[in-house]
């Protein structure tokens, strides 16, 4: 099997999960118009081939090492963790991979995925920018003709990953419908693949969707939580007491949980954007306040109306900023395994602000939430804690929103000391 | 109350007795009003619709162009309810006496209930239901309530369909089928092309039930020409357009409804017409 000779492709060795029609319990699925079943049936198939694939897992492997720059760093951060109870706290940096992400795990999987296919159009949606980034980088690689779906809002917030991906030479289109934000840049790019589907691959950018972009996502990822346990066993001689991830549409965190799965004494804490909290509506805390129903191809749990109709979501991070959440997500929360906590837009400043100052690390705003997560388990657990990070993305993109909220701009020397 | 399936298989029948296709008009529910909306599916109908379809809005309508999507909005925006557009239903039906069917996507009729919502529909009046986003391996649960309640699954297929799967898919639908006419989303287009033709001969080749195509038809002369090949035509985002252009003068959209619909009841009246 090319899984065991491979370092860095580690697809889900047991198999089980999901079922064959694409269910984790009773997530899942494949909720799609028929025009792209049989586009989605052909990545299905083609995943398969390529699993079972020896060449597929060796040019992968030779992109993850010297593209990707793999294996990512632990490092452990003891000013920070002085903040947290006095645990000790490690971070997964997934930030240093080339393209500053976790999502370039993915993006160049399926990129081999496109090759094969001989499909020569990349299509995919982004939030904070780092996915359409990671793909617009892929398709430079490849020789692939590349379109971005970006919500307007988006694309305001995060103004220089627009810029790196027309650098890169792909096309970025602002969605103007809907709330303008990740939700709506999805819906674009499904009405795209319908109309172009014979020579164009959905590059989806996160463990949601139909069938089986839950599970191939995940598989890409899984390399996350397989370098972290060993990386932490040979560090500290045991596994932490928690993993902590933050879920937008969960593929940093199932990256990271997935190899943890059997280890029942670690916890999996997933961090979902509280917004302006929980108690004013204002959030995209999709887990903590949303009910089962079908987004975007997938059961899972959604925020609707009595209706069925998405309610507008609203984070800080544009990367959080989605109603919907990855079905297996979905699947660790109802049997117990995962749990998932919400952290507001302060909080998750406060922590990316702190992160800085403490460690000279500028973490995104995303992984921010999972780093003040992580302040709050730590002081849960008292000194004899550990704690395992995900620090899924950096903080360049984000330095317009940060100076804003901080007040750094301006003539005067500014220290973010203020009332925020 | 049962619904109205057997109402749309007498009406489709019908209109092949005659030698014609049948046109079946389609508009999103609470759009430009909710009362709005009810006279113009009327209009539809009077003015030479065979069949309406009644759009249940949704906020993420990822099978819609442009058009629609800002029909949606409005009857969203003006916060129309489920219950509205089961109302839309009962009433266009009670005018006319014509089948009316429910558009929507999957997750509305999920969250309202699927059993619930087939006994509202059939309780309206109503015919049967199109869930575009609802693959046949996903339809059981909602099959047996909509044959329990007398309602019509009619299911759409596409150029990419093979033929193997437009069997599976066929068996499973009754009414008619929905052949869309080419791989994109609802809009107005210039030409509808000859992929719908061979679609229609290779679904007619698994299924006697009608087959009825949408997408891309806009007026007399492609519904003509569509309906020199298939049992219907079905026209959308042309009548929302209508309306659109009326800005707020309602009167003046509805005439424009009434109108496009007795030009292209005229179209599916002279197939077999000499082609140019």
């Amino acid at each position: 099997m090319s899984s065991e000779s491979s370092r860095f492709f580690l697809p889900d060795p047991e198999g089980q999960v999901p079922s064959a029609e694409g269910y984790f319990g009773a997530f899942g699925g494949k909720f799609i118009p028929e025009a792209l079943v049989a586009a989605v049936d052909e990545v299905a198939a083609e995943y398969e081939k390529a699993k079972a694939d020896p060449a597929f897992a060796a040019e992968l492997d030779d992109l993850m090492v010297n593209y990707t720059g793999r294996p990512s760093a632990l490092t452990e951060v003891p000013r920070f963790a002085e903040h947290a109870g006095g645990a000790r706290v490690f971070l997964k940096r997934e930030d240093l991979n080339h393209t500053g992400s976790h999502k370039i795990n993915n993006v160049l999987g399926q990129a081999l995925l496109t090759k094969r296919m001989g499909k020569t159009r990349v299509i995919a949606e982004t939030g904070a920018g780092q996915h359409g980034v990671a793909t617009a980088t892929a398709c430079a690689l490849f020789g692939l003709e590349c379109t971005i779906y970006m919500g307007e809002v988006d694309t305001q917030r995060q103004a220089l990953n627009v810029a790196r991906m027309r650098m890169l030479g792909a096309e970025v289109i602002a969605v103007k419908s809907g709330s303008r934000t990740l939700k709506d840049a999805i819906n674009e790019a499904f009405r795209d693949w319908v109309a172009n589907v014979d020579r164009t691959h959905y590059l989806f950018g996160t463990v949601a969707g139909p069938h089986p972009f839950p599970a191939l996502v995940r598989d890409f990822h899984r390399v996350i939580g397989v370098e972290a346990r060993r990386q932490i066993l040979e560090r500290t001689g045991r596994l932490p007491d928690a993993a902590l991830a933050c879920v937008g549409g969960g593929s940093n965190a199932i990256g990271l949980f997935h190899a943890f799965l059997p280890d029942t004494g670690v916890r999996l804490i997933g961090c979902e954007p509280g917004g302006h909290g929980i108690e004013t509506g204002e959030h995209a805390a999709t887990l903590t306040e949303g009910t089962p129903g079908i987004l975007h191809g997938s059961r899972s749990y959604v925020l609707q109306d009595e209706d069925g109709q998405i309610t507008e979501p609203y984070s800080i991070s544009a990367g959080l900023d989605y109603p919907g959440i990855g079905p297996e997500h979905a699947y660790l929360k109802d049997v117990g395994r995962a749990e998932y906590r919400a952290v507001t837009d302060d909080a998750a400043m406060q922590a990316l602000r702190l992160l800085s100052r403490t460690e000279g690390i500028i973490p995104a705003i995303e992984s921010a939430h999972a780093l003040a997560g992580a302040l709050e388990v730590g002081r849960e657990l008292g000194p004899d804690g550990l704690l395992l990070v995900n620090l899924s993305g950096r903080g360049d993109k984000d330095m317009d929103t940060a100076a804003r909220y901080f007040g750094l701009y301006g003539n005067d020397d500014q220290t973010g000391e203020g009332d925020k | 109350m049962a619904g109205n399936i057997e109402l749309l298989t007498s009406v489709l029948a019908q209109a092949r007795a005659e030698d014609r296709a049948a046109l079946v008009g389609y508009l999103p529910a609470g759009f430009p009003t909710i009362d709005g909306g009810i006279r113009a599916m009327t209009e539809m109908l009077d003015g030479g619709c065979d069949i309406v379809e009644v759009g249940l809005p949704h906020s993420d309508p990822v099978l819609d162009g442009p058009v629609i999507q800002t029909a949606d909005d409005i009857a969203l925006r003006a916060g129309i309810r489920i219950t509205d557009v089961l109302r839309t239903v009962r009433e266009v039906h009670a005018a006319t006496g014509a089948p009316v069917l429910c558009m929507t996507y999957w997750n509305p009729v999920d969250r309202y209930g699927v059993e619930r919502f087939a006994a509202d529909l059939a309780e309206a009046g109503g015919a049967g239901c199109i869930l575009p986003d609802l693959p046949v391996e996903e339809s059981e649960v909602w099959r047996k309530a909509a044959e329990q309640h007398g309602l019509a699954t009619v299911f759409v297929v596409a150029p990419s369909s093979r033929d193997e799967r437009l069997a599976k898919i066929t068996a499973a639908g009754s009414g008619f089928v929905y052949a869309a006419s080419l791989m994109g989303v609802t809009g107005t287009r210039a030409s509808v092309g000859r992929e719908a033709e061979d679609l229609v001969a290779r679904t007619r080749a698994t299924t006697d039930l009608p087959v009825c195509v949408g997408l891309g038809v806009s007026n007399a002369e492609q519904a003509r020409e569509v309906a020199a090949f298939a049992d219907g035509v079905i026209v959308g985002s042309a009548f929302v357009k209508c309306l659109l252009a009326a800005d707020g003068d309602i009167d003046a959209g509805l005439a424009a409804v009434r109108t496009l619909a007795g030009q292209l009841g005229d179209g599916v009246r002279r197939r077999g017409a000499t082609r140019d």
